[in-house]
C-alpha cells in the first residue's frame, strides 16, 4: 500500500507538472509577457571573435579564444518592493559558437516592476549530482567531468604565445568545499532603470559578458613566467581564483529595452 | 477504494500525456524486474525505485547495453568484460582492469552489487550518481576509450536498438538521457541479498549458521563492523587501511578532493560475495582472504592519514586476529556468498 501511494503521488505530481508545463504543441498562450536576456561576449572593449582575433589581458599577455562556454542558472528577478521571483528550472549554456544560445527568453515572469536580476554562474551543487539530465545539462554538451562528477561551469580554450605549450585550457568547475566555484551575481541595472513586465510586452535585458574579467580582478592570471596559469582541468584552488575573478564583474547590464 | 481509483486515473492520464511528450519511462515499478523488491534487512536506498521505475523493456535494454562491446572504441570491451556475473560482477583473476588494446587500468575492478544503495562510486568516490557513472569507464582511454557522441551514433545506426529505445522512451533519436537511464535500469537491478546469512537474518526457510560461522559473525561485528557496517557490510566511507606509507602510486580519495587529509583513503568495499571477488584491495595486491586478514593482523603500515580504527591506543597497528579467529571470520564471510545472484539468468548476457 505504501509503495502504491508513493507511485500514485509521483504520478499525480507528474500530472501536475504536465498541467503546468504541458506539451509545446498543445499550449495556446494568451500573450503573456516575456523577458529576454541578451548576452554579448566581449574582451574588454572589443567584441569576441573566435579563433582569429588576438586580445591582450590587462597584465599584457596575448591570447586567442577558440571555445567559450558558460552555464547561467537559477535566475531570480527582484521587484521594487523587494519580493522575488525565481525562474523555475532555469539552466542555460551560453556558447560563443552558437549565436542562438546568447538569447534566453523567459515566460512566466509575473507582471510587475523589477529593480534587479540575480543568477548563478555555473550549476548548483544539487544538479551536479542529479544523474542524467536534459537540455542545457545534457552530458552530451561536453561540459561534464566524468571521472569526478560535476559540470564544467566555464570553459575557455585558446592559445597564447606566452603559454609554454602555446595552449590555454581553462575548465572551471567544482561545487564542494573548499573548492566551491559556484558563484551568484547580481549585475546592477543602469541607474534609474526599472524592468517593467506587462502583458503584451517583451522587454529585453542586454548584458555584457567580458572575458577579460576571467584573468583580472581579485587575482591577476598570467600565461607565462613564474606563477603562470595556462590549464585548469578540475576543481581546485586555481578554478576558485578564476571564479572569484569573473564573479567580480564579468557581467554588466548595458541597457534594458522596454519593448 | 476511492483513493486508488483517483490515483490510477491520475496515473493513466499522466501516462497518456507523458507518452505524448515522449517521456513514457515514467511508470510504476514492475516487480518482475530483478532488484525491484528492496531487502528488509537493508537501509533505505540512495537511488529510489521511483527515480527510474524498473520496467521489463527498459531493464532488458540496459542489460543489452551492459553486455555490448560496441560501447568501446574498437568493439572489444563491454561493461561485462570486467564485471563478470560469476564473481558478483567483479573481474576474476585480474589485479587491474584491462581495457581496449589490452591497456592496463590503474585499479582493481570492484564487484557491482547493491549499487542502488551507494552515494558515490569507484575506489575514490569520483562519480556521484549511478546514471552518470558509466561515462567514466566509457571515456577513460585505459578502459573503453570511446566518446558519448560515437556511442549514440552506433546505437542509432542499429535498427534493433532504435526500435527498442523508441518503445520505451518514445520516438526520436536515442539520446544521452535515454542511454544512461536504460543502463541504470540494469546496474540498479544488481541487488545481492539472498546469501545464507540474509536468510538467517530474515528468518527465511531453515537456514542456519554453523558454530564456526556464528563465531565469525560475532568477530566481524566486533572487529570489522566499524567500517563494514550494516547489512550492506560497508559504511561507504573512505579510509586508509595501512597499505602504504606514501601512496605515491595512487592517492585515492585525495585524487578527487585535492585534500592532503584524504591521501591514501579508499572506499570501504562491501563484504558481500567477498569470497568470490579476489584479488583484494584497490590495487588487487592480495590474492586470498587469508592474506587480507594477515594484513590487518600484522601488515598495517603507518602514514599520516591511517585510520584511527587501525591505531589502537598502546597496541601495535592493525587488528590482532589469532589464526582461529581468522578461520572463523573466513567461514562467516563464505555465508555472504549469494548463489542466486551469480546464477540469476535474468542478469546474464542473453544469447
Amino acid at each position: 500500500m505504501k509503495r502504491f501511494s508513493i507511485s500514485a503521488l509521483s504520478c499525480t505530481f507528474a500530472l501536475a507538472m504536465l498541467a503546468l508545463t504541458g506539451c509545446k504543441k498543445d499550449v495556446v498562450v494568451a500573450a503573456p509577457p516575456t523577458v529576454s536576456l541578451e548576452f554579448e561576449q566581449t574582451v574588454g572593449a572589443d567584441q569576441l571573435v573566435l579563433d582569429t582575433k588576438t586580445y591582450n589581458t590587462l597584465a599584457g599577455d596575448q591570447f586567442r579564444v577558440s571555445i567559450f562556454r558558460q552555464y547561467i542558472s537559477n535566475i531570480i528577478f527582484t521587484k521594487t518592493d523587494g519580493s522575488t521571483y525565481a525562474v523555475p528550472d532555469s539552466y542555460y549554456l551560453l556558447d560563443a559558437a552558437k549565436p542562438d544560445n546568447q538569447h534566453i527568453t523567459l515566460t512566466g515572469v509575473p507582471e510587475g516592476d523589477y529593480k534587479g536580476l540575480t543568477f548563478t554562474i555555473g550549476v548548483d551543487s544539487l544538479h551536479n549530482v542529479s544523474g542524467t539530465q536534459k537540455g542545457a545539462l545534457d552530458v552530451s554538451n561536453n561540459m561534464f567531468w566524468t571521472w569526478n562528477s560535476g559540470y564544467i561551469f566555464t570553459k575557455l580554450e585558446g592559445s597564447s604565445p606566452q603559454s609554454r605549450t602555446t595552449a590555454l585550457t581553462f575548465h572551471v568547475g567544482g561545487f564542494k568545499t573548499p573548492y566551491n566555484a559556484v558563484r551568484t551575481v547580481s549585475p546592477a541595472f543602469p541607474a534609474g532603470t526599472t524592468l517593467l513586465v506587462r502583458a503584451g510586452h517583451t522587454p529585453e535585458i542586454h548584458l555584457n559578458q567580458d572575458l577579460l574579467k576571467m584573468f583580472s580582478g581579485p587575482n591577476t592570471i598570467r600565461f607565462g613566467g613564474t606563477g603562470s596559469m595556462i590549464e585548469i582541468m578540475s576543481a581546485g584552488a586555481n578554478a576558485v581564483q578564476v571564479a572569484n575573478n569573473y564573479a567580480a564583474g564579468m557581467f554588466t547590464v548595458e541597457h534594458i529595452h522596454a519593448n | 477504494m476511492r483513493r486508488p481509483l483517483v490515483a490510477s486515473l491520475a496515473c493513466g492520464l499522466a501516462g497518456l500525456l507523458l507518452a505524448g511528450c515522449g517521456l513514457s519511462d515514467v511508470v510504476a515499478p514492475d516487480a518482475s524486474v530483478p532488484g525491484t523488491t528492496l531487502p528488509a534487512n537493508f537501509p533505505a536506498p540512495v537511488y529510489a525505485l521511483d527515480a527510474n521505475p524498473p520496467t521489463p523493456a527498459a531493464f532488458a535494454l540496459g542489460r543489452s547495453l551492459f553486455y555490448d562491446p560496441r560501447l568501446s572504441r574498437d568493439g572489444s570491451v563491454s561493461c561485462g568484460s570486467c564485471h563478470q556475473q560469476f564473481v558478483a560482477f567483479a573481474n576474476a583473476d585480474h589485479r587491474l582492469s584491462h581495457g581496449v588494446n589490452n591497456r592496463l587500468g590503474t585499479r582493481n575492478a570492484p564487484a557491482l552489487q547493491n549499487l542502488r544503495w551507494k552515494p558515490d562510486f569507484f575506489w575514490d568516490g569520483g562519480p556521484k550518481n549511478i546514471e552518470t557513472l558509466p561515462l567514466a569507464p566509457l571515456t577513460n582511454p585505459l578502459e573503453m576509450d570511446e566518446t558519448l557522441p560515437r556511442v549514440l551514433a552506433k546505437l542509432n545506426a542499429d535498427p534493433g536498438y532504435a526500435r527498442r529505445f523508441a518503445a520505451v522512451y518514445g520516438p526520436g533519436p536515442i539520446d544521452s538521457y535515454q542511454f544512461l537511464r536504460a543502463l541504470a535500469q540494469f546496474t540498479a537491478a544488481l541487488t545481492s541479498a539472498s546469501s545464507r546469512y540474509d536468510k538467517v537474518v530474515r528468518g527465511e526457510g531453515n537456514a542456519v549458521l554453523t558454530a564456526g560461522e556464528m563465531r565469525g559473525r560475532v568477530l566481524v561485528a566486533q572487529k570489522c563492523a566499524s567500517c563494514h557496517a550494516t547489512d550492506l557490510f560497508t559504511d561507504e566511507s573512505f579510509r586508509n587501511n595501512g597499505l602504504s606509507t606514501s601512496f605515491g602510486a595512487d592517492s585515492g580519495r585525495a585524487h578527487i578532493t585535492g585534500r592532503t587529509t584524504d591521501v591514501g583513503r579508499f572506499k570501504v568495499p562491501s563484504l558481500r560475495n567477498v569470497a568470490l571477488t579476489p584479488p583484494y584491495m584497490h590495487d588487487g595486491r592480495f590474492a586470498t582472504l587469508l592474506q587480507v586478514l594477515a594484513h590487518y593482523d600484522h601488515g598495517v603500515v603507518a602514514s599520516p592519514t591511517l585510520d584511527a580504527a587501525l591505531r589502537p591506543a598502546g597496541g601495535p597497528l592493525g587488528i590482532p586476529l589469532t589464526s582461529t579467529e581468522q578461520a572463523d571470520i573466513i567461514a562467516f564471510l563464505q555465508t555472504l556468498t549469494d548463489d542466486s545472484f551469480i546464477h540469476d539468468a535474468r542478469l546474464a548476457e542473453q544469447p
